[in-house]
Parts: C-alpha cells; sequence; structure tokens
C-alpha cells in the first residue's frame, strides 16, 4: 500500500489535521512524515516494504548476497528475515547458532568478528553488509570494548574491501552522540568518543568514525544508522526484564519518570536500517538516528510495557540525582567486587550512565531520517503495544522473582539485544595483533 | 557567531581572552591632545580604538556612514563588539568606530585629571585624526552611561556632521530636586571613593554585575582586562570623581551648558533604555524625553544597566538607521498613513454627557453588598451610591477645571487607581475632558507588573484611594499625588498626598466652559495596559479618535443607544456606560478579581437600574452560574430581563453559554473577540456558535479546528497572515478558508501605538495599516474567524506549524479532565506536542498523568484534530493571569513542562 502522493491541502483541512497545511513550504515537504507522525492512525504497510512510499532508486536485493553480522541478537535476526523477504540471498555470521538461519535462503557461517580469516569466509561472494555484531555492557575493560567494537569494525570493513563488497550499512547507537545532557528534537550529531559516556559508547563513537571513514574508498559504499531503543513481542533484554522487575516490584520509576524518550518498535528498527542498504546511494557516508518518531515519559513506556506483559506498574521512585551518585559509586566499585556478590546477569544495579539515561530526555528529529531514507515507520507505538500485548497473551510471563538486585536497561537495548550475537561472535580470549593499534589510535582520537 | 578559533579573539595589549572581538577592528594612533587639562598643548596622546572601516572595504562595499560609538565608566569599546559585528554584517553595512576614551581601555593612561570639558575636547581631538570630521556621511553618536554627555558635548561642537543620537542608559542633566541615585553617592563618598573605584574592582564588578541575564565569566574577563592595577584603573575613578553632583563643581558649567544645548537641536533621537538601572533610573529616561520629545524610544524590561550588554541592541539600531538614512522608509509612518481613522466626523468621547446636563436620571450607580433576606422574598437593594446625568456631568466639569487649576496641563499622564463607580467615571472624564491623558493599570497586573506598569509610563499625577496611596508611597509609584478619599491633614502628610479630589470640587463653584481648553482628536487620551498573560504588561496608547471609534464600534455592533441601562462587570467597558449615554451599574465584587460576581450580585445591580445589558468577564460569568442556586424569584426575573449580555477576555465553552442561556432566557448572548489593542474586533452570539459547530459537522470548509469567534464588528476589517512551516508569517493578507495564520486588523479603534516601546510597536505595524495580533487563526466559508490560540504558542511540528486550541478543546472533553493547556517543547521545527491537564478532582502535585489517562488524551485529541500528544502532564492548577482568571500562562507551562520533560523532575509550578 503506498500513500497517495498528492494529498491536496484542502483534504487535510477537512479532515482537521494539523494548521499550516496549506502553506506551500509545509505542504511540499509533507508527504512522508505527516501522517505516519499520527498515532494510530499509521499504515500498516506491507511488512515485507516499511512504509516506504516510492520504490524508485532503490537498491534491489534480488541476485544479491547479504551479510549480517550478530544475528543471533533480536534486531540481527529480525534484520536478517526482513533482507531475505525483500529478495537478497542472506548469510549470518555470528559465534553460536541464530534461529534465523534455520529459514530457508539463510545460511550461516560462525566465526569473530575479530579474526580476519573468520570474516574472510563470511564475506566470500558478498555484495552487501550490515554489521550488528557488538560488545554491548555497561561494565568491562576499555582494552575488550576497543577489541570487539573498533578492531572488529576495522577488520570487517577491510576485509569487505578485499572481497569486494559494495554496500555496508553499520548499526551504531545514537549514545555515540551523547555527551551527558539531555536530547530534545535533536538531528544525529557527529559520534564523538572523547565526550561519549561509558565505554560502550565511546568504542561505537570510534568505531562509527572508523567506518564512515571508509565510505567511498575503492568503490565501498558505508552508512550508518543509530536505532534508539528498540523493543518488541519477545524481547528478553527490555520487555521482559521490565516485566519481571515490576512484578518482584523492584523497578524503580527515576525521579517521577517524566523525563521524555523516543524508541523504536522492532519492525520498524529493522525495515529502517534494511532501508538505508536500499537507499545507500543517497545515505552512505551519513550517520542517521532512527526511532518511532513518538516520544514518551520513560514512566509511561514503563507502565505501558508492564501492561501489555501482564505485570504492575513501578510507583518507587528514585531522584534522579540520587540515583546519578550512587550509580557512580556502583560503577567503580563493582568490577572489584568478588564474583560471588554479583549476583543476576553481571551487571551493576545502576550504572551512572544508565541512571542519566533514564532521567533525561531523549528524543530526536526525525525529518531528515525519514526524508533520506524516504520512509516512515509502518508500526506506531499503540499498534506495538497491542502486538506486545497480543504476544504475552500467548506467552504468559512466569511470576517469578528473579532474585537479581540489577535494574533493566532501557536505553541502548538496540546494542544488548545484540548481546548475545556478540558473545557468540567475540572470539575469547585470543588477541589481536590489530586491537592494540585501534587502542591506540582511539586514545588519539579520546 | 563569535567563537572563531581562540586565537583571534586576542589583543596584543592583554593575555586575556575577548570573546567577540575581531582583532581585524583593533587600531591604536596617536593624536595630538587640545584638551584644558593637557599641560603642553599638542601633547601626542595614543588612543586604542575598534573600528570596522577595513573589514567593510574588504568586503568591497561601501557603509551607509559613521557610528561614533562613546562608552561610559567602567567599560571600554568592548561594549560594542556586538554592534561593530551586525554594522559590519548588515546588507547596508555603517562602519561603527568605537573609542576607547583615554584613560581608559587600551587607551593611553595620562597620569591627568581629565574632566567632562576634557574628554568632549579629546573625542574631537580624536574625530577629527580619523578624518570623521571630514566624512561626507551621516555620523550618528552611539552612547552609554556618562558616554552620553560626552558624545552630545562631541554633537554640539560638531553639527554639520553630526546626523543623529542614539542614547542607552545614560544622563545629560541631574535635576538637583531629586537625590543622586544611592548607587552612585556611596561612589561619590570621600571615604569610600578610592578603595572602590581605583583601590579595587569594586565598582567595576558592581557595574558588570548590574546585566540581566548575567555576563559570562570570559566576559566579565574581558571588561576588567584594560583594569588590571592601580594605576591603570585610575580613570575610573576620576571619571566618578567627575560627576558634576553640586553646582560648585568643575564641571558643572559644562555639564549644564552640554544638557541645555540638547533641546536646542532636533536631530533624529533613538533612546534605547533597560529598565532595571539602579542608577540611571525612569527619571533620566524622562528627562531625556522632554529634552527629545521627538525621539523613538523602547524601554526593554527587565534589562539593566549594561543593556548594550544584555540585549540585543544592534538589530534594531541598524532597523533604525535603515529608516532613518536607508531610504527603506519609517515602518510607523507608513502605518500611520494607511491605517483607519473611521467614516465619521470626530465625536468627543465625553460629548453625551454634555447633553444631558439637565437629565435627572440615574448616569452612575454603585451597589453595596448583596442585602439578603430570611424569608426569601424581595431583597431591599443596597444602593451605595447614585449619580444623575446632571450631578455627573456638573462633577465632571468642576473636576476638569479644578485640576486645570491645580496645574494639570493638556498631555499630562494621569495615573488612576480608583476602582470601577461613579468616582473612577468622573475622573475619567474630566480627564479626558481637559485632555489629560489617562493611565490604567488595573491591579490585575499584580503588585510587581504594576509597578512595573506605572514606572515606565511616567505619570506625572497620580489619583487614588487610601490604599493605592499606601502602595505608592511605599513601592514609589510616581506622581503627584491626589487622594480619591476625603484624609485628614495627618494622612495626607504622611502620605505626601497635596489635594483631595473633594478639596478640588469644592474649590470651583463656577464653570466657565471657556476655560475648558478643546481636546486634539489626534493626541493621546489613554494608556491601557495589556494583562500581562503574553509577558510583561504594554502600556497601550489611544488618541480620542480612537476612544470614540471603540465607543461608536460598540454602539453600532450591539445597538446600546442611549437610555439603555447596562451592568458594568467587567473593567474595561465600564468607562463606556457614560460615552454611550448608558446608565451604567457597578456590582458588588472584588473588582481585582472577576470570579467574585455572585449570581445575586448581578441580578441586583441589574434591578437598580432596569439594566437590560450585562457586561461581564468569563471568569465572572463561571461564578454566577456556581452561585445562581441562591436567587430569590425576583432575582431570577431580573436575570431574565436582560437582552444582551456581553463577555469579552477569553472565549466561553458553548456548555457554559448554554447554561447561562437558561439563567438569561431573553439574552443575546455575546462574546466580542478582541485584545487590549483592539477591543472588540469580532462578535459571535450563542447561535453563531452553534451554528458554527453544526457546520464543523456537516464539513463546511473551515469550520472546526479552533473557537469560533464570529464576523467582524462594525468598522473593523480581519485577515490572516498565512503561517509558514517554522511558524513565521508570510506578508500576504488572506482571507482563504481554512488558511490558517496570524491574525491581522484594521480599525478605528485599534490601539495608536505601544507606549515607549519602538521595537515592539514596528513589529506589530509590519502591514501598514493593519495591527498584527499575535494571534493565530482562520476563516471558514461564511466568513467567520476561527481564533486557535497566540502565534507565540504555535508548535512548530516536523510536519508543519500546529495552534493549539483546537487540540486543547478536544482534551477537555475527557471525563476527569479540566482545564488544558498544549504546549510545544524542544527545538524549532521539531517540536514535541504535550498536554499539560488539571484533573477533576484536582491533583495535589504535579505528575505524570497515568497510562491510561495519557492514552485517552492523545487518543481524543488525535481523533478531533490530528495532532500527535507525546506526553499528557497533570498540575493542580493551571497558572493564569490575574485580571481574567481566564488566560494561561503558556509560556511558563512551556518552559516547565520543557523542564520536567527534560530532566524528569517535576518541580512546582
Amino acid at each position: 500500500m503506498s500513500d497517495d502522493p498528492t494529498v491536496s491541502p484542502r483534504r487535510s483541512a477537512r479532515d482537521g489535521r494539523a494548521a499550516g497545511n496549506h502553506d506551500a513550504a509545509s505542504a511540499s515537504s509533507a508527504s512522508a512524515p505527516r501522517d505516519s507522525a499520527v498515532p494510530g492512525s499509521a499504515r500498516i504497510a506491507d511488512p515485507e516494504r516499511g512504509g516506504a512510499t516510492t520504490t524508485g532508486g532503490v537498491l534491489d536485493g534480488s541476485g544479491r548476497t547479504v551479510l549480517v553480522t550478530g544475528a543471533s541478537g533480536m534486531l540481527g535476526g529480525d534484520v536478517a528475515r526482513v533482507l531475505l523477504a525483500r529478495g537478497w540471498r542472506v548469510r549470518v555470521f555470528q559465534r553460536g547458532h541464530a534461529p534465523v538461519a534455520e529459514r530457508e535462503g539463510v545460511d550461516e557461517v560462525l566465526g569473530s568478528v575479530t579474526d580476519p580469516e573468520d570474516v574472510a569466509r563470511a564475506l566470500d561472494g558478498v555484495d552487501d553488509v550490515v554489521h550488528l555484531a557488538a560488545k554491548v555492557s555497561f561494565t568491562g575493560a576499555w582494552e575488550e570494548f576497543v577489541r570487539v567494537n573498533v578492531t572488529g569494525t576495522r577488520v570487517l570493513l577491510c576485509q569487505a574491501q578485499n572481497a569486494g563488497v559494495k554496500n555496508v550499512v553499520f548499526v551504531s547507537s545514537p549514545s555515540v552522540a551523547h555527551t551527558g545532557v539531555s536530547i530534545e528534537g535533536a538531528g544525529a550529531e557527529p559520534a564523538d568518543p572523547g565526550k561519549a559516556r561509558g565505554n560502550y559508547a565511546r568504542s561505537k563513537a570510534a568505531a562509527e568514525l572508523l567506518a564512515l571513514s571508509m565510505d567511498g574508498q575503492r568503490d565501498l559504499k558505508v552508512a550508518a544508522v543509530r536505532p534508539h531503543i528498540v523493543w518488541g513481542p519477545g524481547d528478553t533484554q527490555l520487555v521482559e526484564r521490565v516485566a519481571d522487575r515490576a512484578a518482584a516490584g523492584r523497578m524503580p520509576n527515576l525521579d517521577h519518570g517524566a523525563a521524555m524518550i523516543d524508541t523504536t518498535y522492532i519492525d520498524n528498527a529493522s525495515e529502517g536500517i534494511v532501508r538505508a542498504l536500499e537507499r545507500i546511494d543517497v545515505v552512505h557516508g551519513r550517520a542517521l538516528v532512527l526511532t518511532n518518531g513518538e516520544p514518551r515519559p520513560v514512566g509511561e513506556l514503563i507502565a505501558r510495557m508492564c501492561r501489555a506483559t501482564g505485570s504492575e506498574a513501578p510507583t518507587r521512585s528514585i531522584p534522579g540525582g540520587l540515583a546519578r551518585l550512587a550509580g557512580k559509586v556502583i560503577e567503580t566499585v563493582w568490577p572489584h567486587l568478588p564474583a560471588k556478590l554479583r549476583t543476576g546477569d553481571g551487571e551493576p544495579p545502576m550504572t551512572e550512565f544508565l541512571a542519566e539515561q533514564l532521567s533525561t530526555a531523549h528524543w530526536f528529529d526525525q525529518r531528515e531520517t525519514r526524508e533520506l531514507l524516504d520512509w516512515t515507520p509502518s508500526v506506531s507505538l499503540d499498534e506495538g503495544f497491542s502486538r506486545l500485548a497480543a504476544y504475552y497473551q500467548d506467552h504468559p510471563r512466569p511470576n517469578r522473582r528473579t532474585g537479581s538486585v540489577s535494574l533493566d536497561r532501557v536505553e541502548d537495548v538496540a546494542d544488548e539485544q545484540r548481546a548475545r550475537a556478540e558473545e557468540s561472535s567475540v572470539a575469547s580470549g585470543e588477541e589481536s595483533g590489530n586491537a592494540t593499534t585501534d587502542l591506540q589510535s582511539v586514545r588519539t582520537v579520546v | 557567531m563569535s567563537p572563531q578559533h581562540p586565537g583571534a579573539e586576542r589583543l596584543p595589549f592583554t593575555e586575556t581572552a575577548l570573546p567577540g572581538v575581531d582583532p581585524a577592528w583593533s587600531r591604536t594612533l596617536t593624536v595630538a591632545a587640545t584638551a584644558p587639562v593637557e599641560p603642553v598643548a599638542g601633547r601626542r596622546r595614543r588612543w586604542h580604538v575598534l573600528d570596522n572601516a577595513d573589514a567593510i572595504a574588504a568586503s568591497g562595499r561601501t557603509p551607509q556612514g559613521i557610528v561614533l560609538a562613546v562608552h561610559g565608566n567602567p567599560t571600554w569599546s568592548y561594549l560594542w563588539r556586538d554592534v561593530l559585528r551586525a554594522a559590519q554584517e548588515a546588507e547596508r553595512p555603517w562602519r561603527v568606530v568605537a573609542v576607547d576614551q583615554l584613560d581608559m581601555g587600551f587607551s593611553e593612561r595620562t597620569g591627568l585629571f581629565r574632566r567632562l570639558e576634557d574628554r568632549v575636547q579629546d573625542l574631537g581631538d580624536l574625530t577629527h585624526a580619523l578624518g570623521i570630521d571630514d566624512a561626507d556621511v551621516p555620523v550618528v553618536t552611539l552612547a552609554h552611561d556618562w558616554g552620553g554627555l560626552i558624545s552630545q558635548g562631541w554633537a554640539q561642537e560638531h553639527p554639520e556632521i553630526h546626523a543623529a543620537t542614539v542614547l542607552t542608559n545614560t544622563a545629560v542633566h541631574h535635576d538637583n530636586a531629586e537625590p543622586i541615585p544611592s548607587a552612585l553617592r556611596l561612589a561619590l563618598n570621600r571615604a569610600v571613593h578610592e578603595p572602590l573605584t581605583s583601590g579595587s574592582t569594586a565598582f567595576l564588578d558592581t557595574t558588570l554585575a548590574l546585566c540581566d541575564p548575567t555576563a559570562s565569566k570570559a566576559v566579565k574577563r574581558a571588561y576588567k582586562a584594560p583594569y588590571t592595577s592601580r594605576e591603570r584603573r585610575e580613570g575610573i575613578a576620576h571619571f566618578v570623581a567627575d560627576i558634576p553632583a553640586a553646582a560648585d563643581h568643575p564641571s558643572h558649567a559644562a555639564y549644564e551648558r552640554i544638557a541645555g544645548r540638547m533641546s536646542a537641536r532636533e536631530v533624529p533621537t533613538l533612546l534605547l533604555w533597560g529598565t532595571g538601572d539602579p542608577v540611571f533610573q525612569q527619571r533620566y529616561l524622562d528627562d531625556l524625553m522632554r529634552r527629545a520629545p521627538h525621539a523613538d524610544v523602547h524601554r526593554f524590561e527587565g534589562a539593566k544597566h549594561l543593556l548594550p550588554e544584555a540585549r540585543d541592541i544592534a538589530t534594531p539600531l541598524l532597523t533604525w538607521l535603515d529608516e532613518r538614512f536607508g531610504g527603506v522608509g519609517s515602518v510607523l509612518a507608513a502605518h500611520r498613513e494607511q491605517r483607519s481613522r473611521g467614516r465619521a466626523d470626530f465625536v468627543p468621547f465625553f460629548a453625551e454627557l454634555d447633553a444631558r446636563r439637565t437629565d435627572d436620571s440615574p448616569a452612575v450607580v454603585d451597589m453595596g453588598p448583596v442585602a439578603t433576606t430570611v424569608d426569601g422574598s424581595a431583597p431591599s437593594l443596597n444602593v451605595e451610591r447614585s449619580v444623575s446625568w446632571a450631578q455627573l456631568s456638573g462633577s465632571v466639569d468642576r473636576l476638569a477645571v479644578a485640576l486645570l487649576r491645580t496645574g494639570v496641563r493638556p498631555g499630562d499622564r494621569v495615573n488612576l487607581m480608583v476602582p470601577p463607580g461613579s468616582m473612577l467615571t468622573t475622573l475619567i472624564y474630566a480627564c479626558l475632558r481637559i485632555g489629560a491623558v489617562i493611565v490604567v493599570a488595573d491591579q490585575g497586573l499584580g503588585r510587581k507588573g504594576l509597578t512595573r506598569a506605572l514606572r515606565g509610563s511616567s505619570p506625572r499625577w497620580f489619583i487614588g484611594i487610601r490604599k493605592a496611596l499606601v502602595g505608592a508611597r511605599a513601592l514609589g509609584w510616581p506622581g503627584t499625588r491626589i487622594s480619591a478619599d476625603a484624609m485628614d491633614p495627618v494622612s495626607k502628610k504622611l502620605l505626601g498626598v497635596t489635594h483631595t479630589v473633594a478639596e478640588l470640587m469644592d474649590s470651583v463653584t463656577t464653570v466657565d466652559q471657556a476655560e475648558i481648553p478643546a481636546v486634539d482628536a489626534d493626541a493621546e487620551a489613554a494608556v491601557l495596559f495589556t494583562s500581562g498573560s503574553t509577558g510583561p504588561a504594554k502600556g497601550v496608547v489611544y488618541t480620542h479618535r480612537q476612544m470614540a471609534g471603540m465607543r461608536d464600534t460598540i454602539r453600532d455592533t450591539y445597538g446600546l443607544r442611549a437610555g439603555t441601562g447596562l451592568v458594568a462587570g467587567f473593567a474595561p467597558f465600564a468607562l463606556l456606560g457614560p460615552a454611550l449615554g448608558a446608565a451604567s451599574v457597578t456590582p458588588d465584587m472584588d473588582v481585582t478579581s472577576p470570579k467574585t460576581l455572585t449570581a445575586r450580585a448581578l441580578a441586583q445591580a441589574t434591578m437598580a437600574i432596569r439594566a437590560t445589558a450585562v457586561f461581564a468577564s468569563p471568569a465572572a460569568i463561571a461564578n454566577v452560574l456556581a452561585t445562581a442556586d441562591e436567587l430569590s424569584p425576583a432575582e431570577r426575573d431580573a436575570l431574565a430581563r436582560v437582552d444582551l449580555m456581553l463577555s469579552a477576555g477569553a472565549p466561553i465553552p458553548e456548555e457554559l453559554l448554554t447554561r447561562l442561556q437558561e439563567l438569561m432566557p431573553a439574552a443575546q448572548l455575546h462574546t466580542p473577540y478582541g485584545m487590549t489593542e483592539a477591543l472588540p474586533l469580532t462578535d459571535v452570539s450563542l447561535d453563531v456558535i452553534r451554528a458554527a459547530r453544526e457546520d464543523t459537522q456537516r464539513g463546511v470548509e473551515g469550520a472546526g479546528r479552533g473557537v469560533c469567534v464570529g464576523t467582524p464588528v462594525e468598522g473593523a476589517q480581519l485577515g490572516v497572515l498565512p503561517l509558514r512551516a517554522d511558524g513565521s508569517v508570510s506578508s500576504e493578507i488572506v482571507t482563504t478558508p481554512g488558511v490558517t495564520g496570524e491574525i491581522v486588523a484594521r480599525a478605528p479603534h485599534a490601539k495608536d501605538h505601544y507606549d515607549r516601546l519602538w521595537i515592539t510597536e514596528r513589529a506589530s505595524d509590519l502591514t501598514p495599516g493593519w495591527h498584527r495580533t499575535g494571534d493565530v487563526g482562520h476563516f471558514d466559508a461564511r466568513e467567520r474567524l476561527w481564533y486557535e490560540g497566540r502565534l507565540a504558542h504555535v508548535i512548530t511540528m516536523s510536519h508543519g506549524p500546529v495552534s493549539s486550541v483546537a487540540a486543547e478543546h478536544a482534551a477537555q472533553t475527557v471525563p476527569g479532565v479540566g482545564r488544558v493547556a498544549v504546549v510545544g517543547v524542544g527545538p524549532t521545527g521539531s517540536q514535541s506536542a504535550v498536554a499539560v491537564i488539571e484533573t477533576v478532582p484536582a491533583a495535589s502535585g504535579p505528575a505524570l498523568a497515568d497510562a491510561e489517562l495519557s492514552e485517552r488524551v492523545r487518543a481524543t485529541v488525535d481523533m478531533a484534530t490530528g495532532l500527535p500528544v507525546s506526553a499528557v502532564l497533570v498540575i493542580p492548577e493551571q497558572p493564569t493571569d490575574i485580571r481574567h482568571n481566564s488566560k494561561i500562562d503558556r509560556a511558563e507551562l512551556s518552559d516547565w513542562a520543557e523542564r520536567a520533560l527534560a530532566t524528569g523532575k517535576l518541580s512546582a509550578l
């Protein structure tokens, strides 16, 4: 289904749409985002097409092979699914088996992104790459982040060049440009490894700069897409943790839960990433932030997730400033604690980074993204929540206590969801010679 | 603009970075000094100036003229850096020469005590050396602080090239009748003078602190960069010591001469003034305005002494220069030429009074507290005062003559602080009669707003009730004080009252009409104030012709004939009764709070003069409905006889009007739309509101999306300037159905100008002949106007600009939701819409709405308007203005919502 490209201002006025439709400037630029920005009325578009309004000037997947790294995570798996539906031959690459590989038309190579030989094997005969594999964590040694995120990206891109790959979409995170203040209606600012918060964001920032710097070298086109907080049915990283913590009465609502944040429903995230590959001629060399474009107070999001999964909404409130201080202390002490004291999933209960994320605004101006991709999200938040509720009616959450003291991550779940992929794709122990170089290069950037 | 690569903002004289300075402007030159203080005439002195001439020449352009910028004490040319840059980058550039006076900034420390006379001579030496004296382009002086006096001295010595004067927070003369400002008195005190001025940086620090918003640390460091030691600060000390406080001061003669000559030469003058300056207070601006009555004046509300630092003065300055010298024409002049003057001949506002000198029927009636009866029988009316037309006419004449004899002159501003009623009516008409300008600032502005408004409008006379006089003394409200109440000698002395109204009236036994001068139809008649719900209250000046226009519009639109009785429950209209020839009655209520009008008070007022017309505010109507149960049968009957009900101030929901109609079944219910600048502009009745709603449902083009405010009143033309995507407006006036834009109005009763707000006035006149209302709306296919909110509150979403009113009305229909304001948060062009709601019952504190309520509000707004609401926040009560109890302070709300959603913290509002 495609949108009527000739929406007349007059008709819009009768529809009671927003004012200003009559203005020439807004009418000309309004073709894509207007209707989709209206919640509840989002077109349930052809799931294989997303909300794309035109098909002209896009890369056609038929006859092409795409490599998806980190496909064992929710997002990676879904990206593979969408690519497959759009006609690509899909190969997935990570350390352990990815469920999506069981589909027809998907083949799988197991290995580590930091191992040039593994990577070369995966890239054999590949035309396009979507790179999602990364180390995602709020703690851990800086060297380890550099090794996986920066060196891994370097290895992948260098080998891609050697293998004659044409197009690469690097999946990044808005945190690469986040310096700790609130973000309200901003676009995609340049990645800043020096100012980004935490090891994960800093290493991803360096990796994004590295990836984009290779755009245009030897016919390679590279684009970066930064989906912000991806969630959806079966999402163990955000949705189910929120549900479990809420059920256990452990989910504090920071301040009054009023910080407004953007999120991305899983289908929109994977369609947007695939769309970036399709529109690579337009978007290469750029970084695009990707969201649903429907910011909500964090408290409302958590409450709706709880409701959709059948749990109680949180009522506890920890002031943001206090949480930040506590986070700082914990972040410093945590790595030195004996393992037996670090219960749960191994993450500290609340890092400063996370507290900041939950207590400051993070919402973005999606105009540029939508214009460049010529695409709008196909699943509204409302639709997303009803899909979530439908899913959890069929898959009820056991009402259990987790015994964990950790707090769920809301920020960068897009990356978290790839954690599993990363765990399987990161070669354990073995040091790559490239890593040392990347450490140094990142240090000089920092 | 200013942040370039770091090294670019340094000068060779100092290690300190000078943010905003282009080193290419910096220039030193030596000039032969001829000042009397120089022991050897012609001794060469080293000057430092900032001069953008080369930068302009490098861009291949020719300046329109030269701005000679003279700083005061203890600043230096750094003060003018933004002016230099803007003038250089302007389409029609101006050369700006900003001097560092000798012993100041980075100019030479001469070790001599340079007094006013010397400094004027110094500046002349410099302009001679720079070749400015021989320039064949206009030279405009721009000055701050004591630079004002020096630049005026220079201007008087160079009349052949001096083309215009621009002054900011300065003084050319101190009237010795008033004490020197305490801030300066302290600095002049011998014991503290040295330590304050040169011995330490105290004087510097204090001056730099007189800046709102506060200057950054880097900027403060830059101001202090030339004054790093006692020796380098000696100029500051001398400057302060040269303030000619007394007649025997060495600089006194030069000072008197320069001040005296300022009035002698009429050159174009622009006065830009920070209102919060503890040194150069309002009275110095008043003095300058007396010396240059033709000056264009803009008062920057809240800005302090360092105005050029705190506000953008470069933009208005260059606009003004362009209009004066760039041949682009004056917007104000074009507006004045093209605006409506009405068709009819001028009939003075007070003409009906003259026509009724022998009429003994009541003209003005004041009601006392509502009388109650125990048994529910018809109550006896508590009429506090009843004044007949003959009495009113006589009182007005006597008071007019008395005021003239007391020294009130035509054009004098008279502040009236008297509650509505017969006394206020008498005062208003007496003032208008003699051409005195009434200043009417109601207490709805709040104490701070009131003080600000009164100080800013500089009334020469203050007439008030005792309470107001107490306030005048305590808060320093200006004007020679006259008491409206009778007062004993002790109180008079205590409150500084020179006369009482009663004494004045008694002093006149017979009135000779010849004693009263005729009024000039185009002279100022009144200064009214905006409610302050859209920023600091603005003074709005009306001429006699425009006041008469307002009267005629009301009369012709509503058929209010002489002889009608009206209840004046709404302050702005309260003064209209006598002008219309209509008897008016003031109901018993707290006039500062419209919502205190009860149904019984209204009914009894109606009964007192058999009134058939009622003027009331929306808040008053809500309370009348809430208290309608208390009405006795007789009182109900009285209200049932009302045939016209007018309510202005804010739109009233149809539901409320429908309930009111039940109370007043015979009445045509009208809610005119207008503003302090033009009241009314449109009229709408309940019938029209209903028809408009039905048209919305039928899909009549343009119907819906806002509040229907009806069709233009008699004499008014309306149109809209369509909104652009970024929230700005186009220049073409349209009435195309469905096209949303800023509402513009052309009417004989629209304001003359904003008082001392040149920039604001110019902005409102940009469509010459029309008043830009700052409201947005659109027309429908039946030529009705739909109001959609304030232009400043338009939410610029990524899909285009959106006005909020329709969304607010939709959200208010959600069960459990009270008043709603939909505001934008985030940057222009990608804002997000946030609904801030009251709940029923009210919440105990600000909170995030629960998910269910949020979804209901969001879905309802979406259904009605398609507007995507991101967050729904709950507050106990909307912040509203005091005057109407109805206009929600959206600026405050959107700031608050922005903070809450950015930080997650819901602070108290």
